[in-house]
Formats: C-alpha cells, sequence, structure tokens
C-alpha cells in the first residue's frame, strides 16, 4: 500500500502507462494498442488506490485478486505492474519475446498475474471461483474482473453472471472496458450488447456506470462496490478505444496493429502535450 | 459369481472420505450430482459443495478459480459435456496454468443409461490426451476409483478422471498398489498380451478365462492411467508375447490404442488389434445389445486376439 498513488496523480500516471504501453508495442511490433489504452485509468486506479496488494509479496494470501480477462490488453497490465515495482521497468522490453515472463497474453507464472486469459469470456468465472474461495477462507479481500465490452458476446460471461448473485458474491467486482469497438468494427454492429446495464441489472448486479477515464470515478465506484452487501457489482466503465493518441482514437484499425517508429514519436508527442496541459 | 460394484457409487462415498480427511477438496457441479453420487459429498459437506446449474464452462471457470485459491475442486458433468463442452475452458483455464482440478467424468464410454449418442463418451479420452499438463486416468472397477480418487487429489496438476454408470465386476482387490502412471498386471501370460483401461478390463478377465479354455495364454496389463502411460510396462508386455490386443470403451482413434500403437511404433513394432468403437457414433438401446453391436463385449476381445495369432502363424504374404 506503501507505494499506492494519491488518487490525484492517477491521471498523470495512466498517461504515463499508455506512453509505456506504446513504447512496448513499438518493440515488439505486435500488440493490441485499443484496448490497452482505453483501460489506462481502469488499471491506474486499480493498482494504485483501490486495490489491497503488495508487489513485495506477489503471493500473499490476503490480497485482493486481479484478472484481465481481455488479456489482450496485456501490455498496459504489464505496464502498471513494473510500475507498481512487481519486476523492473526494463522488463516490459522482453514483452512478447521468447522465455519472457511477459507474454502476449497474462500468464499466471508472471508475478501480478493471478490468473492466466487470453481466451475471451473466462475470467468472470475464474473470479467467482477466486471470490467463493476467499469466503471459504474467510479472508475480507475482493476479485476484480476487467472484460470488454465485445467480450460480453461470450456466452459464458452471463453463464457466470448468473452464478454470481446465487452466491451473494458481494466481493466480486466486474469492470467493464466499455470502448463500444471491436476487432472489426464497432460492437454495436458486429453483435449489439446493448442494452448492457439492463442486462447486468436483471442479472440482479449492483450495476454503477462512470467515465472510464475520470480515476477518481473508478475509484468511488470501488468504494461503493466495498459498501454494497450480498451482491456482486459491475462497474460499466465508459471509456474510448485507442485513448490518449489522436490518430488511434475510436476506430478499430488500432484493436491490434504494430506501430511504427514514426507513429512511437508521435504517439509520444501527444501523450506528453497531453500530461503538460494538465 | 462376481461381485459387482458401479464406480459411480465408489465415488461419492470416496469423496466424502476424502473431503473427510482433506478440507482442501471442493466440489464443483453442474445439475448432475446426484447422478454421479457427489451428492454424497454435496450432503456431507454444504459448505465445500457449489451448484452451478446447467452451464459447465462456468463450473470449470469456478473450479480453476478455486484451485487458484488453494482448494481441490472437483468438477462434475457427464464426460461427454465434462470434457468436449468445456475444452478450451479447460484448455486456457486449467491445463495451461497447471491447476490442480479433477475433472470428473461420470457416465463414459456407451453406458449413460439409455440416452444414445449425445450423452454417450467416446472421444474423451483422446480430447483430454492431447492436452499438455494434463493426466487422464480410467479405472478400471469400483476399488480402483476409490484408489484413483485418492490419488488424483494428492497429484497436485490437472486430471481428468473417467468413469462409468452401472454395476460392473470388481477385478481388483484393496490390497494393490495404485499409482498414477504405473500400470497393473492383472494377469501373467504367455500368448497373446491385451491392454485394458477403464471398464474393459473385467470385459478382459472373461475374455482371458475363455481364451484359456482353449489353451491359449494371455498377458494381461491394465493401464488405468493412460497418460502419462506406463510405456516401459507397455513395452514389456509387448515383447513378452509379441502380440497386443488393446481394449477399451472408447472410439479406436486418439485413446488407449492410439497411446499404445504411438509407443509401441517407436521404441517396439508389434502386431496390434485395436478393440474400441470403430469411429462411429453409437445409438440408445440396452447395454448388452450395444456392446454387442459396436463391439466392446469379452468376446470381441477374445476374437481380436485370435485374430492376431492367426495372422501370425499364417505364412508371409509374397
Amino acid at each position: 500500500m506503501s507505494d499506492a498513488y494519491p488518487d490525484e496523480r492517477l491521471a498523470e500516471l495512466a498517461n504515463e502507462l499508455r506512453g509505456m504501453v506504446i513504447a512496448m508495442l513499438c518493440h515488439a511490433q505486435a500488440g493490441h494498442p485499443g484496448g490497452s489504452l482505453s483501460a489506462a485509468e481502469i488499471l491506474a486506479a486499480l493498482f494504485f488506490s483501490v486495490m489491497r496488494i503488495d508487489p513485495r509479496h506477489p503471493d500473499w494470501e490476503e490480497r485482493d485478486r486481479f484478472i484481465l480477462s481481455k488479456g489482450h490488453a496485456a501490455p498496459v497490465y504489464y505496464a502498471a505492474l513494473a510500475r507498481r515495482g512487481y519486476f523492473s521497468e526494463d522488463t516490459l522490453q522482453t514483452y512478447d519475446e521468447l522465455d519472457s515472463l511477459l507474454q502476449a497474453h497474462p500468464d499466471r507464472h508472471c508475478p501480478g498475474v493471478d490468473m492466466s486469459s487470453g481466451s475471451l469470456g473466462q475470467g468472470l468465472s475464474v473470479g467467482l471461483g477466486m471470490a467463493l474461495g476467499l469466503r471459504l477462507k474467510a479472508i475480507e479481500a475482493r476479485v476484480f474482473v476487467v472484460l470488454g465490452d465485445g467480450e460480453q458476446q461470450e456466452g459464458q460471461v452471463w453463464e457466470a453472471a448468473m452464478a454470481a448473485p446465487k452466491f451473494g458474491a458481494d466481493n466480486l467486482v466486474a469492470i467493464v472496458d466499455d470502448n463500444r469497438i471491436q476487432l472489426m468494427g464497432d460492437t454495436a454492429t458486429i453483435m449489439p450488447v446493448d442494452p448492457i446495464a439492463e442486462k447486468w441489472r436483471a442479472f440482479n448486479w449492483h450495476v454503477l456506470e462512470v467515465d472510464g477515464h475520470d480515476p477518481a470515478a473508478i475509484v468511488n465506484a470501488c468504494a461503493a462496490a466495498e459498501r454494497a452487501k450480498g451482491r456482486p457489482t459491475v462497474i460499466l466503465a465508459h471509456t474510448v478505444k485507442g485513448k490518449g493518441v489522436s490518430f488511434m482514437e475510436d476506430t478499430h484499425e488500432w484493436h491490434c496493429a504494430p506501430v511504427t517508429e514514426d507513429l512511437k514519436e508521435k504517439a509520444l508527442t501527444e501523450l506528453c502535450v497531453r500530461k503538460m496541459r494538465r | 459369481m462376481t461381485e459387482m460394484l458401479a464406480m459411480r457409487d465408489a465415488y461419492g462415498q470416496a469423496l466424502v472420505d476424502l473431503g473427510e480427511r482433506d478440507k482442501r477438496v471442493v466440489a464443483v457441479d453442474a445439475d448432475l450430482a446426484s447422478s454421479s453420487k457427489m451428492n454424497l459429498f454435496a450432503e456431507a459437506f454444504p459448505e465445500r459443495f457449489f451448484q452451478m446449474g446447467i452451464a459447465e464452462q462456468n463450473m470449470t471457470g469456478v473450479a480453476a478459480g478455486l484451485a487458484a485459491m488453494g482448494f481441490i475442486p472437483f468438477t462434475n458433468s457427464f464426460a461427454c459435456f465434462a470434457t468436449c463442452r468445456t475444452t478450451d475452458q479447460i484448455r486456457v483455464s486449467i491445463a495451461q496454468p497447471k491447476l490442480p482440478v479433477v475433472i470428473g467424468g461420470a457416465y463414459s464410454g456407451l453406458l449413460g443409461g439409455k440416452t444414445g449418442k449425445t450423452h454417450q463418451a467416446i472421444e474423451d479420452i483422446a480430447v483430454m490426451r492431447a492436452l499438455p499438463n494434463m493426466t487422464v486416468v480410467a479405472p478400471g472397477d469400483g476399488v480402483e476409483v476409490r484408489k484413483a480418487v485418492f490419488a488424483v487429489a494428492d497429484y497436485g496438476g490437472p486430471v481428468y478422471l473417467r468413469m462409468t454408470r452401472d454395476p460392473s465386476p470388481l477385478v481388483f482387490d484393496e490390497g494393490y498398489d495404485f499409482k498414477i502412471g504405473r500400470a497393473v498386471l492383472v494377469r501373467e501370460g504367455s500368448d497373446v498380451t491385451v491392454i485394458t483401461t477403464g471398464i474393459m478390463v473385467g470385459r478382459a478377465v472373461e475374455a482371458a478365462d475363455v481364451l484359456a479354455a482353449e489353451g491359449i495364454s494371455v498377458h494381461l496389463l491394465h493401464a488405468h492411467t493412460v497418460k502419462p502411460l506406463d510405456e516401459q510396462a507397455v513395452v514389456a508386455a509387448a515383447e513378452k508375447t509379441g502380440l497386443v490386443v488393446t481394449a477399451e470403451e472408447h472410439n479406436i482413434i486418439g485413446g488407449l490404442g492410439g497411446a499404445v500403437a504411438e509407443v509401441l511404433g517407436e521404441q517396439r513394432p508389434t502386431l496390434m488389434k485395436r478393440v474400441g468403437v470403430l469411429d462411429v457414433y453409437s445409438e440408445s438401446a440396452p447395454n448388452d445389445d450395444l456392446l454387442q453391436k459396436y463391439g466392446l463385449t469379452a468376446g470381441h476381445i477374445a476374437q481380436a486376439a485370435r485374430s492376431l495369432l492367426e495372422r501370425r502363424a499364417a505364412p508371409a504374404q509374397p
């Protein structure tokens, strides 16, 4: 907890994570920029304010758990873990390389990664299993699962959504990175998931909606989730795909695409400008 | 008269005894606990039993989460659904992170209680065997089920445990030593080797008796663990007679027969005959009719053995 950031610095931190993501993806010449950039504030809020974790003891039994169910956003997860101190920032240069801890999709053997992911739709079920396990062990910790909005097209998400309220799993928090775009285009066109808040409500979840680029709003929603007893909470975090880099914003073209050196410089300049404006 | 016991009855009681001994053991069900007899565990330890409803994918993921928390979850469904409906969940959430989940497959093979091809599992061994990090155990009788339950709980990695529904002959006595990955020599013989997995061991014993009356001596090896296969025992059993029949209530592709052929093909090429379902989907019918039509009786094993002996005796083709 001692290395957590004051909440007013979270926005700045999120932008730094974005810069680390761009550098990583350029170095690897692979990866998913759009969904990594949209989740920067969510990861910043969770890892630097909300979650009770100890990077020096990644396996501390009483810790909060985290699952990046939208595993393709691994770069922003790794950036957050490195900045939080789970491993060195130099390690980020090994992303997606042979023998690296930092696999293209998160692998449980990496410090700070509580569960492997990558095949969409599976994380919420695993999170529910962890939440039930925490309760069985009488540990008062929570489980946070970040999903993509397109991921909600997977049927298993709704199997888990049906099950969690049955068990009154109020130690389970789902956060949907609702950036409205998936690989081939707009989620609304590919396969509409709306009305999404109504769906979660109908499944008996405590539903909160926030601006997913406002770290304080995310922190507050996580606190509200802790106060809501008897049922799980889902936070619908409205975001912009590719947030922070003008040419990546709000387009599916940058769902998965390599970043060239030129575009990296352009992106980093923009991110720096935005940071200075604050 | 051979004593009979249903594997599922042995399973339910073994789970209760295991749960008593080890508080880390939890059970996750997809509305079939009364079929598999996991309901005995549910009654004994309600706080450690999680009913997930008819949602096998979620059940499998929840089990992975519980395993990540240090528990030893047993999932529960029919073998066909437990493996094929959830293959990707098993692959990504259990096998890749090497989590110690025991995937319980009830009602494997053809004898699902007159349910037909939708509920019969003839691909499950092949599918589970192809997953890295996965161990595949198919006990041969109720005694072995009990031993297997305790062994897989201590194993510390992903296991597929394949069982059957109806009463079947008891082959083993309590005294023998069960080790995952170690095949059991059931009968010493000299003319032809039969290698079995799962419920076929009882039918193979029957076949060996029939063949013995004809003066044919069967060397019978039971591979309750299909993966990792006991390669040393398989090669030694093949060397003993030079002829190998494999027998499984499963497709002849990708199961025990395939596994034995892979080992012998590389280490000790041997004349073989695979007894199993001949790559077709079956149907709903009484047990005896199914076993007869789809080639899974003691008689089919005996006939396979005779055919190998005849092939060896026949003059070489020009």
